[in-house]
């Protein structure tokens, strides 16, 4: 079984049968272990990942859905360096343990691409993934600052 | 800093401080095991925690591991602060899993010192790890624990300054034999000795070779609070940017040639065992490799991760579940409210006349209980361990990187030479990962030894995470006062539940002339183990929730009942007020709405929080607001500090709110998070954090906030309902109109 799937621009031709979740393929056969595995059931958005420029949570999405899709990982989501949101989360100095940032980062990097200036409640109500740290107060603060210079 | 504006460290230290102190600095000789172990070219030991490269880079040892509460940055702040070193030329490394890099010297001095305890009477964190099986292979010493809130306690204040100070002596005595001038006319600045009589300088990379020769001094002149530039700075942590871009390795990333990775189904009642199992049904599916049977346990060890997670959920094992399997919440409730009905209880402290004192027409008595709480660290618990050549070389992220070497030695029986350990960054801890509670690497081992030669990735799904933790206890505390003529609390009895003796964080910091602690012992199968601020978590929301109610009783303000209260607690009644003052205690409520407050010490830090709710006719609550004043003696890194205050009130927000571990058949019910709800973004307060730096000693940082979280947000319940929450979590309880 072949399996051909699109991540950050570079085409992999894999051998992995179709229902096979894209968070393991992305970690255990591409190689790429910024995308994180938090609860196996799509509740956390520790997994999340742009495809199409959407955000989704790749542990529970099967291979074969995302065949022709563009897929974008953390890894590729500063194309020169660090992104406007990777920029701020240094700023705001958001992560502890940081587990779960790679999947907030690219959850908010979907949100502005379609929403620049969200207001708190469009944040909260797009972005529902789970931090045990509880980075929240300073996610509102970076989105914020995006949010505001990007008027 | 030239060193006449130096202080002695503390002289009254007494004997467990020279103990700390003693232990704090190798011999010279210790230096070239250090040299050969952790040594890059270019790079000396001066001590313990310090390297000097001879481009006058100065590279910190942390005998901690990261678990995302910003000890990284803290830590080599302080060291850096007294060897006067360049921020931008201070490099962070952690400490090899080797004995020479312990930290445990410094956690048991610090405890002895700060609480006059014995080495028998540990906290809960370190407990796991001092039980005499465990000490004969690694021993007590030989500790890197992470947890108790101590890194900044105990390793910065008697380690890092010390390594720090200790090491520009030297380099300044060095750099005075060279030039031939009294080590009194040099100074140090950036990472150079200076000397101004003559202009001349020299970069500590010049210096380190004849520094090493001097003897360490474990006394050494530490700078006053007054004279530090780097300390009490918020200075950007060092791991953020690996946070960013993915590309932190934590455990679960560990990437070896020729890996396997391995799920696990282990049996569902604590202490069970796999009776057994028939592989036949899953031997032929793609990548398997091997079905491994455990003691507790069986597991299918694939080429991929979720080939061996979808092999080993078709299994169909079959586990010897015992007298246990029947067991359910109702009935563990049940022996919790007979002890403490029961004629055993068991006396912990007495002040004055203790219960005696319960008289008089004002008796009020609540009773209240937490249940038991899962860690849920974002990143399942893992870990990775290949069995070659009799030796056992394993990966994992874990609170104690050297306890968890000695451990795997004692499950593997192989002399603590022949396992390597390699530590890496945690995706959370909260106590899930200290030593005495580490199953996954019991897992791990035994499945890699199953295996010989090929390394295994074990990862616990959510599932099994969430089902085989070490849980925050289920405790029962029985609450009695009487009030006094001006509605003053006369007397305080606290009688409560405990898997493990008593809890020094049930004593109250309020001033009342009769006190009785006593305990009843409740034994369960329910493993349990330290959770985020531990003790405090408990005794906080039962304290501080009596309290409220006593005041209410009373009729009299909560924040000024407390006040009276606390007459003779300085740092009590600042912290307090100072959260009144920011959250507008006082000031008009709106209908529908509430205001509550808390005040709670634990791990040397005082922290009051007021939060403020909204409760719709239907019940909903909202949690709009929460203020937090903290004491922690001095910050290390202000916002680091606030970071970790920040996270514990959502930390346990989630508990508060939401947070139930129930058993069933004698298992955990819940299994991921749809059963065990988060605080999202949606649902988090807006939090302000307000600093009151103190002269008291350092407090802790990532414990204390968690707490006055749950009767803070109770209170606030109260308030605005007339529903007073007596047992955890919130959601359990009926707050609509027509309930109150």
């Amino acid at each position: 079984m072949s399996v051909q799937l699109k991540i950050n621009g570079k085409m992999y031709d894999l051998d992995v049968e179709p229902d096979a979740p894209l968070l393991w393929v992305i970690r255990d056969e591409v190689g790429l272990t910024g995308t994180k595995f938090g609860c196996g059931i799509a509740q956390c958005g520790a997994c999340t990942v742009h495809v199409n420029g959407n955000a989704q949570r790749s542990c529970a999405t099967p291979v074969s859905s995302v065949v022709g899709a563009d897929i974008t990982t953390i890894e590729a989501i500063g194309e020169n360096g660090l992104s406007p949101v990777q920029q701020a989360w240094i700023d705001h100095q958001v992560p502890q343990c940081g587990y779960c940032q790679s999947g907030m980062i690219m959850a908010v990097s979907a949100l502005l691409k379609t929403n620049p200036h969200p207001s708190e409640d469009d944040l909260a109500a797009a972005v529902t993934n789970i931090c045990r740290c509880g980075t929240y107060p300073r996610i509102r603060n970076a989105v914020r600052a995006l949010a505001n210079e990007k008027v | 800093m030239a060193s006449t504006r130096r202080i002695v460290v503390l002289g009254g230290l007494g004997t467990a401080g020279a103990l700390v102190v003693g232990y704090a600095l190798w011999p010279s000789h210790r230096l070239d095991g250090a040299n050969a172990l952790a040594a890059k070219p270019g790079e000396r030991f001066i001590n313990n925690w310090i390297k000097i490269a001879s481009d006058d880079t100065v590279t910190v040892v942390v005998p901690h591991c990261d678990m995302g509460t910003g000890i990284y940055t803290a830590l080599p702040q302080m060291a850096a602060e007294e060897l006067d070193a360049d921020w931008t030329k201070v490099k962070v490394e952690a400490a090899p899993p080797d004995s020479l890099f312990a930290n445990g010297p410094l956690g048991e001095g610090f405890i002895l010192l700060s609480q006059g305890m014995t080495r028998d009477s540990l906290p809960a964190f370190l407990r796991g790890t001092a039980d005499n099986s465990f000490r004969t292979v690694a021993g007590f010493m030989n500790l890197q624990v992470t947890g108790g809130s101590s890194a900044v306690r105990a390793t910065g204040i008697f380690g890092m300054r010390i390594a720090g100070a200790s090491a520009r002596e030297m380099l300044v005595k060095a750099a005075a034999a060279r030039w031939h001038v009294d080590t009194e006319s040099c100074t140090t600045k950036s990472n150079r000795v200076l000397h101004a009589p003559s202009g001349r300088s020299l970069g500590y990379g010049e210096l380190v070779a004849d520094a090493v020769s001097y003897t360490p001094s474990s006394n050494p002149t530490l700078k006053l609070r007054s004279q530090y530039t780097l300390v009490g700075k918020s200075i950007a942590r060092v791991d953020i940017p690996k946070k960013v871009n993915g590309t932190t390795t934590y455990g679960v990333d560990v990437k070896l040639p020729g890996m396997a990775y391995a799920a696990i189904r282990i049996a569902p009642v604590f202490g069970s065992k796999l009776a057994s199992v028939d592989s036949s049904t899953v031997a032929s599916r793609r990548g398997v490799l091997k079905v491994v049977r455990l003691d507790d346990a069986v597991v299918v060890v694939a080429d991929r991760f979720w080939r061996a997670r979808d092999a080993v959920a078709a299994l169909n094992p079959v586990f010897h579940a015992g007298a246990d399997g029947t067991v359910n919440s109702s009935q563990l409730k049940a022996r919790r409210v007979a002890a403490l009905a029961g004629a055993d209880l068991k006396k912990d402290k007495t002040i004055g006349n203790g219960a005696d004192a319960l008289t008089g027409a004002r008796v009020i008595e609540a009773t209240y209980t937490v249940p038991y709480l899962a860690h849920a660290t974002m990143e399942p618990m893992n870990a990775t361990a290949v069995f070659r050549d009799g030796r056992l070389e394993v990966w994992s992220g874990t609170q104690d990187g050297l306890g968890a070497r000695a451990f795997i030695a004692k499950t593997a029986k192989l002399p603590i030479e022949n396992v390597t350990f390699h530590l890496l960054p945690m995706g959370g801890g909260f106590g899930r990962r200290l030593p005495g509670f580490f199953n996954f690497l019991e897992h791990a081992v035994r499945t890699a030894m199953a295996m010989p030669g090929t390394p295994v990735k074990l990862i616990y799904t959510r599932e099994q995470d969430m089902q085989h933790d070490y849980y925050r206890p289920n405790v029962m505390n029985r609450m009695r006062s009487a009030l006094d003529a001006k509605g003053m609390p006369a007397v305080w009895i606290s009688d409560y539940t405990t898997d493990s003796g008593a809890n020094s964080e049930a004593h109250i910091a309020y001033g009342i002339a009769n006190q009785s602690y006593r305990i009843a012992q409740v034994a369960t199968h329910v493993p349990v183990g330290p959770w985020r601020s531990v003790e405090a978590s408990w005794h906080g929301f039962f304290v501080e929730s009596f309290v409220d109610e006593l005041a209410h009783a009373a009729k009299l303000d909560p924040l000024a009942y407390r006040r009276a209260l606390l007459a003779n607690s300085p740092r009590h009644l600042a912290t307090l007020n100072l959260a009144a003052e920011k959250a507008g205690w006082g000031s008009p409520v709106p209908t529908g709405k509430g205001r509550g407050i808390a005040v709670f010490e634990s791990f040397g830090t005082v922290v009051a929080h007021v939060a403020d709710v909204t409760v719709g006719t239907d019940g909903a609550l909202k949690v709009d607001r929460i203020v937090s004043a903290v004491d922690a003696g001095m910050s290390v890194n202000p916002d680091g500090l606030k970071a970790q205050i920040e996270g514990a009130i959502i930390y346990g927000l989630a508990a508060a709110l939401n947070g139930e571990i129930t058993i069933e058949k004698g298992a955990v019910a819940q299994a991921n998070f749809p059963d065990y709800e988060m605080i999202r973004l949606a649902t988090c307060p807006q939090i302000e954090v307000y600093l009151h730096e103190s002269d008291a000693p350092v407090g802790g940082a990532g414990e204390p906030g968690v707490p006055p979280t749950a009767p803070a947000v109770a209170n606030a319940i109260f308030a605005a309902t007339g529903v007073r929450v007596r047992d955890l979590p919130i959601k359990n309880h009926n707050l609509t109109v027509a309930s109150r």
